[in-house]
């Protein structure tokens, strides 16, 4: 039965990593933060795990501090609940504060955890896009390797495929500075207002230098590509013009960058129309 | 408790008693533990999947769905159900604003709806309608349209404020 | 007086504290758990199962057709629906296969070791291509069932009023509206047990608890006596634990037969709606012969209701959508036609409006077509073509009585504030939209379109035509010797509070305080058959037998008020009984004539006029309603916080229905069959609601009151979809106006 499957209860980090470095039964467990998404595919009974490394008890996973040089640290086990309540979030990363907002409702944000969501690996990720917009490096650590940090962006090597090595855990996020002036924006369009997973999902900074020209663009789309993308000729085709100058173009080019699927809860040609129209109505705003 | 492959006992604070369950599946729903173990059942299921807040409980103070909740998680925590809003055996005035205020229509969704404005009155003292609404979208009802909850809740919350200061 | 106040509902305490018993509740010593293995495709031949030779099947027992004592069919109108499949598979959900298991987990697992062998034959899912024949798959047109209703020239009398009016414009529509989940938050259960000799009890989430009586005195071929049914705390119905009921309790029946044990079926969320009944997707054409002043010369409205593969209730569904196919509107020649159509899907059913709201949805629609055709306001239009008293209706029925269309019309337009409202709209709209410093969360910063829209309706309370007469809805009172009164009654309460006013209404006639008052739970080994609780008619009908019932009682004790103990004390000294039953008494003057359907449908309607406001994102066509008036009229508000609860939940499902609810299909099979995809409005979809209470008193109800349980679901969709025209200038003949359909509309 499913409830049966074997539960591995660490107490710390250290025991997580050596359990998963050297599996007592074999077979490497996998790892649960705060149960949403495993929880879902238990009871669907689609995908049944060997066993569960239960991370929930490893508070050294949790907390949000800003480092030295001004990246906001945000432990892997962070919930949404914490990040909509860190001053810290709000001040340093507004827009996943408002993505953060946006997942489910009150009882998943209590439950559902950053590291979670990235490690879960859905193109619909509501908190990834902001991830990749504001910048964003992936600490990950295992017992053997010791700790490995890299980009977020680039991190989704294809559908669902996080680069998470065998006997690694993410233990937290180190999120970039906003540049110096910059703004930064999150859209979610879902299927209603809360409890909605997205059809899009995007996410932006952006700052103007003393010319009034663009000189950030940073641009990133969720649920429009098999993992979450940066919007690359979007972004290249506002650079370095005037908001309302390159709006138009800068749409054009996010329609050419993502390449979505029709669904269950959306079609292509809706995904791809307003993922251009959000994005120009955002850049002429700006 | 660490590479348990039989039952766990959990012990957790089920609406302020201590409880210890033996023999629960390691990776049991808490709804399951709470509902067919505890025999507590106000604790409703309506979809089993996180969506419809029916199963909403506090663990240490934080509103979750118990479907989505394995309950090895809950070991040492403080849980609250339904089962534990009301005080001294007599409706709290959440429960007896909620009922007046025609909250209540078929009542499955109830419990989860009181639980949810429960963490929410905690966390608010003086909700806008705005807030209760955000405070309950993980709880969805089918009779009522919201607004009779709404007003309910709202109208707990001024009782709550006026026997605070009285 | 009780009637008119708003005590809390008498069921609440137990529903606000946890206490209250839910079918999933329940225990019984030694009860098993039962699962239904069901066909996959559509339409097929079945040639047998087998059982995986390698699970263990020491614990489970198995039941299928051939278990079945009686005939094997769930009685309901037509006997063509079988309670588990012997030879051909219909519909991608049929139950086949029984079993039942110690645990739930056992049940749900060996479910996936049992292979149905079969032979696939071709399916027809298509309303439109099955209405022409398609297959056959049902009989030999695919028509389940044929109706017409037929006014002044009737047939022909669009291109006869052309001919007759040469100034006269022809105004056509097709309107179309889906399939629509009911989502009762407590998915459907039964419980059977072993029960006296070779009988059966039934503990279940039910509407109807004689249906589920007929159906298992045939099936198990036991007299009705030696079925007796209750009913637990049901946890919404919205009409989708009318019928469906039967047929799990039907199939827990069979195994706690077969194991001689208490047998739980409780279906999961995926399988409720999968498998269980919806709201009939519907095709309307309208084509209307209008004068240039408005007067509608002549109209032809006709349905397509697609019913899925078997009869069920749907020529009641089809009966009602065409008497209110014409809407609440004068027209002196009219021909309306509509057919049942079966396909290869599982049977559609009852929700809230039968039938109404798909045709409310089209001639409401049509109605604002036909304004804008002419250059004509859509209020004034619609208060010229409204019924008032001393017209006549599709049915030719002269509304003598209780007509409320200028009084919602009037209440509704004032409280939305409807001129200004409009115009207020339309100068933001100038401006670009509403300004992005007024954001509504989640719906960013980009100028958002506003738009209003109206729709006015009515709905007909109770049985049509002689239904009432036909079904002689009963109620047993008593009196006890301590003075308690209590009530019997098979009509259930499903969250619309009928052991509330029940009470209210014995207590107030009696003249004794509400908590005198019990009502028995609905057991039909205890309670007398009231009919069932449907049409909106348990309040204005039965509500009318408890009326009449405390009424008897009084006189007999000759009661006028003061010491009840005492009035009590002497009656039973008198040798007193103090037990009464009575049935309904159709109100004088119900003319009705089935087979030509003319006459009175309906003893009264209750009227309504629902006016909402949205704003439109340009950029994603989300559309957020903003504001909800409306009026409605019900006859005498009984306990105001009720019923105005009842008229702002289903508002809200009419607006679910408008702008978010949809039901996907491939191959007749549903493909979002979740809650994370089948979705209906949160807390933060839902409009502040304003609703005001109209009361046009029906003679014929209790204190006045008339049956209001469907009238709200009929007119949001179509208001919704005028208000996003306003807003937008899209007009979209189909629901729901999702996102993604108001993207085509402005593509093309």
């Amino acid at each position: 039965m499913l409830a049966d499957i074997p539960v591995h209860r660490p107490s710390s980090l250290e025991e997580a990593l050596a359990l998963l470095a050297d599996p007592p039964d074999g077979e490497r467990p996998t790892p649960m933060a705060g149960g949403t998404d495993i929880m879902v595919v238990l009871n669907s009974r689609h995908v049944v795990p060997s066993s569960v490394l239960d991370l929930w008890k490893l508070d050294e996973l949790r907390g949000l501090s800003v480092q030295d040089d001004g990246t906001l640290w945000i432990g892997a086990l962070s919930t949404y609940r914490s990040i909509i309540a860190s001053p810290l979030a709000n001040a340093h990363c507004p827009a996943l504060v408002e993505a953060a907002r946006t997942v489910g409702a009150v009882q998943i944000q209590s439950r559902g955890t950053l590291g979670g969501n990235v490690a879960n690996a859905s193109p619909a990720g509501d908190s990834l896009p902001v991830l990749l917009a504001q910048g964003c490096d992936v600490v990950l650590q295992s017992r053997d390797g010791g700790r490995r940090t890299r980009s977020f962006d680039g991190f989704y090597a294809g559908y669902r495929q996080a680069d998470i090595q065998p006997g690694e855990l993410i233990i937290g996020f180190r999120i970039h500075a906003l540049p110096p002036g910059a703004t930064s924006w999150y859209r979610k369009v879902g299927t209603r207002l809360a409890q909605a997973i997205s059809k899009v999902v995007l996410a932006g900074v952006a700052a103007c230098g003393d010319d009034g020209t663009l000189t950030t663009l940073r641009i990133a789309a969720g649920s429009v590509a098999p993992t979450p993308i940066r919007l690359a000729a979007a972004e290249a085709a506002g650079l370095g013009g005037r908001p309302t100058d390159v709006a138009a173009a800068v749409g054009a080019g996010a329609r050419a960058d993502v390449t979505p699927i029709d669904d269950v809860r959306s079609n292509a040609l809706y995904r791809r129309e307003v993922s251009g129209r959000l994005v120009e109505s955002w850049v002429r705003s700006l | 408790m660490r590479n348990v492959n039989g039952g766990l006992t959990v012990r957790f604070t089920l609406n302020g008693e201590a409880v210890e369950i033996r023999n629960v599946p390691p990776m049991e729903r808490l709804l399951d533990t709470l509902r067919e173990r505890a025999r507590v059942t106000g604790t409703k299921e309506g979809c089993g999947e996180g969506e419809c807040g029916a199963c909403t409980v506090l663990i240490d103070g934080a509103p979750s769905v118990a479907c989505l909740v394995p309950t090895c998680q809950v070991d040492g925590e403080e849980v609250v159900t339904v089962e534990g809003l009301a005080e001294d055996g007599r409706l709290s005035a959440l429960q007896s604003e909620f009922l007046a205020a025609g909250g209540a229509q078929c009542g499955i969704c109830t419990p989860g709806f009181l639980v949810a404005a429960r963490a929410l009155l905690d966390a608010n003292a003086s909700p806008t309608r705005a807030e209760i609404r955000e405070g309950l979208a993980g709880n969805l009802c089918r009779c009522t349209g919201y607004q009779k909850i709404v007003d309910g809740v709202e109208r707990a919350a001024e009782q709550e404020r006026a026997g605070d200061a009285g | 007086m009780i009637v008119g106040s708003s005590p809390p509902r008498l069921d609440g305490a137990d529903k606000v504290t946890g206490d209250a018993m839910y079918v999933d509740d329940l225990q019984f010593d030694g009860m098993l758990y039962g699962a239904t293995v069901r066909s996959r495709q559509a339409h097929a031949r079945y040639l047998g199962y087998e059982l995986d030779p390698d699970y263990d099947w020491t614990d489970i027992t198995v039941v299928t057709h051939e278990a079945i004592p009686g005939g094997n069919y769930v009685a309901l109108m037509v006997d063509d629906q079988p309670a588990l499949v012997s030879d051909l598979i219909r519909h991608p959900s049929e139950p086949v296969v029984l079993l039942a298991a110690p645990t739930r987990e056992q049940a749900e697992e060996a479910r996936a070791h049992v292979k149905l062998l079969v032979e696939p034959l071709p399916i027809v899912v298509d309303l439109e291509a099955a209405r022409a024949g398609a297959g056959p798959i049902w009989g030999d047109d695919n028509i389940i069932s044929h109706l017409e209703i037929q006014k002044g020239d009737g047939p022909g009398c669009v291109d006869k009023a052309l001919a007759e009016h040469p100034d006269a414009i022809l105004v056509e529509g097709r309107y179309y509206t889906g399939a629509q989940e009911q989502m009762y938050i407590e998915p459907q259960g039964i419980i059977a047990m072993p029960w006296g000799k070779g009988g059966i009890e039934i503990l279940g989430s039910l509407q109807c608890p004689y249906y589920v009586v007929k159906a298992l005195a045939q099936l198990l071929d036991v007299p009705a006596a030696e079925i007796k049914v209750v009913q637990a705390v049901t946890g919404g119905g919205f009409g989708g634990k009318e019928d469906y009921p039967s047929i799990i309790s039907a199939h827990a029946s069979l195994l706690a037969l077969a194991t001689g044990k208490p047998v739980k079926l409780v279906y999961d969320r995926a399988e409720d709606l999968s498998s269980t009944t919806r709201r009939h997707p519907a095709i309307t054409w309208h084509r209307t012969a209008v004068a240039p002043d408005g007067t509608l010369l002549a109209m032809e409205v006709d349905c397509a209701f697609d019913g899925g593969a078997y009869t069920t209730l749907s020529p009641v569904v089809l009966s009602r959508a065409l008497i209110h196919g014409v809407g609440p509107y004068n027209c002196e020649h009219a021909m309306v036609t509509g057919d049942i159509v079966a396909t290869n899907t599982p049977p559609n059913g009852a929700f809230r409006g039968f039938g109404a709201p798909q045709v409310c949805f089209a001639s409401e629609r049509h109605i604002d077509k036909i304004a804008a055709t002419l250059g004509r306001d859509p209020v004034a239009l619609r208060r010229q073509l409204a019924l008032r008293i001393g017209d006549t209706t599709l049915t030719g029925q002269t509304l003598e009585t209780s007509v409320a269309s200028d009084e919602v019309l009037d209440v509704a337009l004032e409280a939305s504030d409807w001129d200004r409202r409009r115009a207020e709209a339309e100068a933001i709209n100038a401006r670009g939209g509403v300004p992005p410093a007024d954001p509504i969360p989640g719906m960013g910063t980009t100028g958002r379109l506003r738009g209003v829209g109206m729709s006015f309706f009515f709905h007909g309370a109770g049985f049509t035509g002689n239904g009432e007469a036909r079904i002689k809805g009963r109620v047993r009172m008593e009196v006890r010797p301590d003075g308690q009164i209590v009530i019997y009654s098979a009509s259930t309460d499903i969250g619309q509070g009928t052991r509330t006013v029940f009470p209210q209404l014995a207590a107030t006639t009696l003249g004794v305080g509400i908590e005198r008052i019990e009502m028995h739970t609905p057991d039909t080994s205890v309670v007398p058959d009231s009919g069932p609780t449907v049409a909106s008619r348990t309040l204005m009908v039965v509500g009318k037998v408890v009326e009449d019932c405390s009424n008897a009682l009084k006189a007999r004790m000759g009661f006028e008020g003061g010491d009840w103990d005492a009035a009590v004390d002497a009656f039973f000294a008198g040798g007193g009984d103090g037990s009464v039953e009575l049935e309904y008494q159709t109100p004088p003057h119900v003319e009705w004539d089935n087979e030509t359907y003319q006459g009175e449908a309906y003893p009264c309607y209750a009227w309504a006029c629902d006016v909402v406001e949205v704003e439109v994102c340009p950029d994603t066509y989300e559309t957020r309603i903003t504001g909800f008036w409306s009026a409605q009229d019900v006859g005498k508000a009984i306990h105001p916080v009720l019923v105005s609860g009842q008229l702002e939940g289903g508002s809200l499902q009419a607006l679910g229905f408008a702008v978010l609810e949809e039901m996907k299909f491939a191959d007749g099979q549903l493909t979002n069959n979740r809650m994370t995809n089948c979705i209906i409005p949160t807390a933060l979809d839902a409009p502040e609601m304003d609703m005001r209470l109209v009361e046009a008193p029906f003679a014929g109800g209790p204190f006045g009151a008339k049956g209001i349980g469907e009238l709200p679901m009929d007119g949001g969709a179509p208001a919704v979809l005028a208000a996003i025209e306003h807003a937008t200038g899209l007009s979209l003949d189909s629901l729901p106006a999702s996102p993604e359909a108001l993207m085509r509309a402005a593509a093309e």
